[in-house]
């Protein structure tokens, strides 16, 4: 069978553009991900504390951040980011300024996540470590937090794969990402249509890995709970 | 051991305790009987400030708190009752996280900063005084109702708290596995623990019980020994209770 000179060329770009979208994948894609899926996680950790706590002015901090950041869009807090506080005299690159970006993004999400996962617990737990003489803190820590942190691990990894996609959003202001690589390529080559269903199949592809490991680690998490 | 004082408790405009006064002695075994709503369970929840009296006082062991007060009990003051009271509860509690012994250990590790081999030790030991060595490594849903039960009980134990409160410990089991708590509390009665049950198991009452308490609308409407109780008393309210679960 001979390939016509078309489909060769169309072999051909894609065979020269999978390494540098793979590479720029590993090496901003994920890595942004990772860092603002670990700060935000804790800034969201941080953020439902605070919104369930007894104190008044917490619960409205706290409230108030979640408001702003959820009623906004991605895109918008981005570009405020990035160029909008230059103008402020306030400039930051755009690694730290994506990754500003998505962390304050999954911290306020997950907060709600964690919040929620928190209240689930039944108050007997709460009882019963107050019953063994714990504090607030220790019966947190030991009892309620273990048992939260199974609860949340499906809406978590929900969130994770979603940041990973959102990551897209930093080619905007100019961060070489994945998306942005494949947009320069489609500069040169003007294959919009290859580029960016190939640059899909890698996003893909990471989506179904991170899929295989949140299985791995909820079927580590059941051993101790009755289905 | 324990000294009860003019309790009161709302919650909102209901007023549930009335003004309860109550003394229990070191090694006696007190049951709590009455109807529903009457607030016996709510009396056991305060003893050990799961609930908090509006007025009042309370005192286990030298510890005296004073509800409704010009000062009301610190945090540390509070965490002292509660290290000195043992809980089990109606629907077990226990940590689903945790093994069975790891359940056991928990308070001696992390509220008395024991070593882990001295908890580990004296984890077991409790078990085994439930009859529940072998199960030491499960997990509590791999347990039995009853087991459950026996290994809380053995949880609330290993804080040597002054006094054990149950808080109808067998009404979510059947009457096999009752049975089974039924014993382990029989032993610790006969050993001279201190206990406080609330349970509407006469049979139970009348073999292990110091002192019955009726307690009726908030207060505490007879207090005898189960032989007075169950056969001499004339209260027409106490009668129409027994002739109830005696059914």
């Amino acid at each position: 069978m001979n390939l016509d000179a078309d489909s060769l060329r169309i072999i051909g770009i894609l065979k020269d553009s999978f390494f540098p979208l793979l590479i720029a994948g590993l090496k901003f894609t994920i890595p942004v991900a990772v860092v603002s899926f670990a700060l935000g996680s804790l800034l969201a950790m941080v953020t439902a504390l605070a919104r369930i706590s007894k104190y008044k002015s917490l619960n409205l901090i706290s409230g108030f951040y979640v408001w702003i950041i959820r009623g906004t869009p991605l895109l918008v807090q981005l570009f405020i980011i990035f160029f909008g506080l230059p103008a402020a005299g306030i400039t930051i690159g755009a690694i730290p300024a994506g990754i500003i970006g998505f962390t304050l993004n999954v911290g306020a999400y997950n907060s709600e996540v964690i919040r929620a996962a928190i209240l689930s617990i039944p108050k007997g737990q709460w009882e019963a470590a107050s019953s063994i003489g714990m504090t607030h803190t220790q019966s947190l820590l030991r009892i309620i937090l273990p048992q939260a942190a199974r609860v949340s691990v499906p809406p978590l990894s929900n969130s994770f794969i979603s940041l990973i996609k959102d990551t897209s959003l930093a080619a905007a202001i100019t961060l070489p990402e994945m998306f942005q690589v494949a947009q320069q390529i489609t500069a040169t080559t003007y294959e919009p249509l290859i580029l960016y269903c190939e640059v899909a199949f890698i996003y893909l592809i990471f989506c179904t890995i991170l899929n295989i490991i949140q299985q791995k680690i909820e079927k580590k998490l059941e051993r101790y709970v009755a289905m | 051991m324990i000294n009860i004082k003019n309790l009161h408790k709302n919650f909102g405009d209901n007023e549930i305790l009335k003004g309860i006064d109550l003394q229990i002695k070191k090694g006696e075994t007190t049951i709590i009987i009455g109807p529903s709503g009457s607030g016996k369970t709510t009396l056991l929840r305060c003893i050990n400030l799961l609930e908090f009296p509006n007025t009042g006082s309370i005192r286990v062991g030298a510890n005296e708190l004073v509800f409704g007060g010009n000062k009301e009990p610190t945090d540390k003051e509070i965490l002292t009752l509660r290290r000195n009271t043992g809980m089990v509860f109606q629907g077990f509690h226990l940590f689903p996280h945790m093994t069975v012994v790891a359940n056991i250990m928990e308070g001696l590790t992390t509220v008395h900063k024991q070593p882990k081999k001295v908890a580990y030790d004296k984890a077991l030991k409790l078990l085994d005084k439930v009859g529940l060595l072998e199960k030491c490594d499960s997990y509590p849903h791999e347990l039995s109702g009853g087991q459950q039960q026996r290994v809380a009980i053995a949880r609330a134990m290993a804080i040597e708290p002054l006094v054990l409160l149950f808080d109808e410990p067998t009404s979510a089991l059947d009457p096999e596995l009752a049975q089974e708590v039924f014993n382990v509390m029989k032993e610790l009665s006969k050993e001279g623990m201190t206990m406080v049950v609330v349970t509407h198991n006469m049979n139970f009452a009348r073999k292990v019980a110091d002192n019955i308490i009726f307690i009726d609308n908030g207060i505490i409407a007879y207090k005898g020994t189960p032989d007075e109780l169950l056969t001499n008393t004339t209260n027409t309210r106490i009668n129409q209770f027994l002739n109830l679960v005696s059914e």
